[in-house]
């Protein structure tokens, strides 16, 4: 336990304030990583030298500089060119399965495992009845 | 025209078709009472068809080398300037050729089940070549058919049309064949697992015959997807290995349904649990696997990677999965109801922490396959565009495979049946504090964006340690108490491939969280002479040269990189090629290489720059790439040791019967 409050403390130690143009920019790149180049082929708006990419690019720096959150970000992009220049989709009814069912696998499948190692061990604990044993013994018995 | 080898081609590859459907055909007569023992002659016909294919193939080979341009295929993907290697790797650079490949590997892993499988009894053998004629039938046939590579033209032309030039690169003459004899592999699993629920017995020993083509397969696999990462690497140009596109899925998924498969074989070979799910497995790897191979050219994805695509063909493709895979299915849903249960289990033990490994995998699996597939669903149901990257597998695969990845060490530490959790976590808590201790200390060096970054850095690092800590804490354990080199050497081989295995996942799992969270990049316009900086590297444009291929001429550019100090690390010299056969022109990247990490300069587009000749210059520093390639490496190669172990050597079987008769006849004697 003292070993993970370590680690704990270790990972928020630099957690000092993520702020300036340096840390504007870095936000900027992994916002091009979630952007698709609509006149490339799979790629997104980080690694294409397309124009548009740069327009794109452009755009976000702007944004970003102008103070609005990741969030405000991905909202403008949705607007202006719709769910197919995000690579990362958004959570809405549409998406409900694509986000949702992996992480319900997960869950009800650690829920299934628990409900049937524990029935199992309820069938195990099985005790005969008063009546259930004397037969038994009766019949046992008579061998 | 007169009648030449290629004809002879063609006469061997219909010949395989026939040959294929009938020993599908034996196989079923010989279910009926009068026609009892016809279906022996199965294997005969599995050798006789595996040589008339392997011959088909190699005359398309010889065809390619000859650049015999009277064969329409040769005439559309090769051209008489091209190196040897490409020339011969042409021959499955097409649709039609790699069918042909398809087919030639089916057939001789069909024959193979003739050759290794004698040990088994003959009537799971034969059932098991049944399906797999089955198999080899439709899909030589769809061959012949529809896709035969060895089509004339008439009159020849002089000259070809030459491979695309991204195709002409030495890992990616190995890519399709290392692929293919993965997702082939599985067919054998897939048979034997038809078999298997036809005959309606499937037990500990049916998981101890499966598990060597398993892991065959795997092995090939594992190989085969690195080096299409590798080939994306540094063929491409984009700096990246991976990028999620679907193709690169598709091969992914036959790959998470048969890491899922070998770890629940092992289950229902130790303690008879787990059928049901195995021969699931089985059949979903190899639907996945026709899925990987047959998608592509389907029409249904595209990509980068894609052939020429015919939506006829496609269809046709798609229907052999459907119906391949759909009958599989059926048959499944049949024979499982009436399954003998299988052994019971506690919460806490080995076979307990493998069935939340499989847990874990089929999840992961599942993101995969739904990240890959809902754009496809969308567009088709609501007509709707959108896309699913990175980002999506990032949130969602991500958590998923490190929990996964977290729960191996403490499985390969638990013992069958009944375990300590406590014990073992007691066991382990060094090799976290270690793990914990390296990834803190590689926090220190990295400053992410947010928390987020950082965190994920972290928790990344931890993992990739953990997984190789934990493995060396059970390499401790096994060899402490004097003669540790001899108690090492003495480990069964399963056990040294498995820890091989784990430590080669580790590895690449710190490459891949290194590489994606401290990779730098820059994208300038240069001109001879400028300068430009990446962390603490220098990259100088220091002149040009030109150069001149076997089949292509080169401009290239040279620049020196130098470190911090001012020292010069390596002189880079990426190319920009023209090829005039395909009119094509291709970045060719250069790499310097540093032990861990990769300094990786691509020459794009030319521009002008104030009057001066400029390109636009890419320039990359990737550390810890290495660890990406190196980490798959060992994991094939733990693959290969566990084959190695007497216990599931494919042969096994036949070897413990022919000894058998030895001490015996002493005996006598």
């Amino acid at each position: 336990m003292k070993r993970l409050l370590l680690a704990f403390l270790l990972l928020a130690a630099p957690m000092a304030a993520y702020a300036g143009p340096a840390a504007d920019e870095a936000r900027a790149q992994k916002l091009f990583t979630e952007v698709r180049c609509v006149a490339c082929q799979g790629q997104d708006i980080a690694d294409s030298d397309a124009a548009i990419a740069g327009d794109m690019r452009r755009e976000i720096r702007q944004a970003v500089a102008a103070g609005r959150s990741d969030a405000d970000i991905r909202a403008d992009l949705y607007r202006h060119y719709g769910d197919y220049v995000l690579f990362r989709p958004r959570f809405s009814g549409s998406n409900l399965l694509l986000w949702g069912v992996p992480p319900l696998i997960v869950i009800g499948g650690i829920a299934a495992l628990l409900i049937m190692t524990r029935r199992r061990s309820e069938t195990r604990a099985y005790a005969l009845s008063e009546a259930e044993q004397k037969r038994l013994d009766d019949l046992t018995k008579n061998i | 025209m007169n009648i030449s080898i290629t004809e002879i081609g063609v006469f061997c590859l219909t010949a395989a078709f026939v040959l294929s459907a009938v020993q599908a055909g034996v196989v079923a007569a010989g279910q009926v009472k009068t026609m009892r023992g016809i279906e022996r002659y199965a294997e005969g016909i599995s050798l006789a068809a595996a040589i008339a294919i392997a011959a088909s193939f190699i005359i398309l080979i010889v065809a390619f080398i000859r650049s015999d341009f009277s064969v329409v295929n040769v005439y559309e993907h090769s051209h008489t300037d091209k190196p040897l290697l490409y020339k011969i790797s042409g021959a499955w650079g097409s649709h039609e050729g790699s069918m042909l490949l398809w087919c030639t590997i089916l057939l001789v892993y069909g024959a193979l089940i003739t050759l290794l499988g004698q040990g088994l009894p003959a009537s799971l053998r034969h059932k098991a070549l049944g399906v797999q004629g089955l198999l080899g039938a439709a899909f030589t046939g769809f061959t012949l058919f529809s896709s035969n590579p060895l089509g004339r033209l008439d009159p020849a032309p002089v000259q070809g049309l030459s491979l695309n030039p991204a195709l002409q690169d030495p890992a990616l003459a190995f890519h399709p064949p290392m692929l293919y004899l993965g997702y082939v592999g599985f067919s054998v699993v897939f048979s034997f697992a038809v078999a298997a629920l036809i005959e309606g017995r499937l037990d500990r020993a049916w998981a101890r015959w499966v598990r060597p083509w398993v892991l065959v397969a795997w092995s090939f696999l594992t190989v085969g997807i690195t080096l299409g990462a590798f080939w994306a690497y540094y063929e491409l140009g984009w700096g990246g290995w991976w990028a999620w596109d679907p193709v690169e899925n598709a091969s992914f998924m036959p790959w998470l349904a048969a890491t899922a498969m070998l770890h629940s074989a092992i289950v229902m070979e130790k303690r008879d649990a787990l059928k049901a799910w195995t021969v699931f497995l089985a059949i979903l790897a190899f639907t996945f696997s026709m899925m990987g191979a047959f998608l592509v050219r389907s029409g249904l994805l595209t990509s980068v990677h894609a052939f020429a695509v015919d939506p006829q063909r496609g269809i046709l493709l798609v229907s052999i999965l459907f119906v391949t895979a759909g009958s599989g299915f059926a048959l499944y849903g049949l024979r499982v109801p009436n399954l003998a249960p299988g052994g019971l289990f506690a919460p806490v033990s080995r076979e307990a922490s493998l069935v939340l490994n499989n847990l874990l995998l089929s999840a992961a699996l599942t993101s995969v396959f739904l990240g890959t597939l809902y754009p496809l669903l969308m567009q088709a149901v609501f007509d709707r565009a959108m896309s699913v990257g990175a980002p999506y597998y990032l949130l969602v695969f991500g958590p998923i495979m490190v929990a996964g990845l977290a729960v191996a060490p403490i499985s390969a530490l638990m013992s069958w049946k009944r375990s300590d959790l406590k014990g073992v976590l007691q066991r382990l808590a060094i090799a976290f504090a270690v793990a914990a201790l390296c990834a803190a200390l590689g926090l220190l060096l990295y400053k992410g964006a947010d928390f987020m970054a950082e965190a994920g850095y972290f928790v990344g690092l931890l993992t990739g340690f953990w997984l190789v800590f934990g493995s060396l804490r059970l390499v401790w354990e096994r060899t402490r108490g004097g003669h540790p080199v001899r108690r090492f050497l003495g480990l069964p081989l399963a056990t040294h491939g498995m820890l091989l295995a784990h430590i080669g996942l580790g590895v690449f799992v710190l490459g891949a969280v290194v590489e994606s969270h401290a990779k730098l990049s820059l994208q300038e316009v240069m001109a001879v002479g400028d300068t430009a900086k990446l962390g603490a590297y220098e990259l100088t444009f220091t002149g040009t040269y030109q150069a001149e291929g076997k089949n292509y001429d080169a401009q290239g550019g040279i620049f020196a990189i130098t470190d911090a100090s001012g020292h010069r690390v390596c002189e880079a010299r990426p190319q920009r090629r023209f090829y005039p056969a395909s009119n094509d022109v291709q970045s060719k990247v250069w790499l310097c290489f540093r032990p861990l990490s990769d300094l990786y300069v691509v020459m794009a587009q030319p521009q002008d720059k104030a009057g001066r000749a400029a390109w636009q210059i890419r320039f990359f520093y990737n550390p810890w790439v290495r660890l990406i390639f190196l980490g798959p490496v060992l994991m094939a190669l733990g693959g290969v040791l566990s084959l190695c172990d007497r216990r599931l050597r494919v042969a096994v079987a036949t070897r413990a019967r022919a000894l058998k008769p030895g001490p015996a006849a002493e005996e006598v004697a």
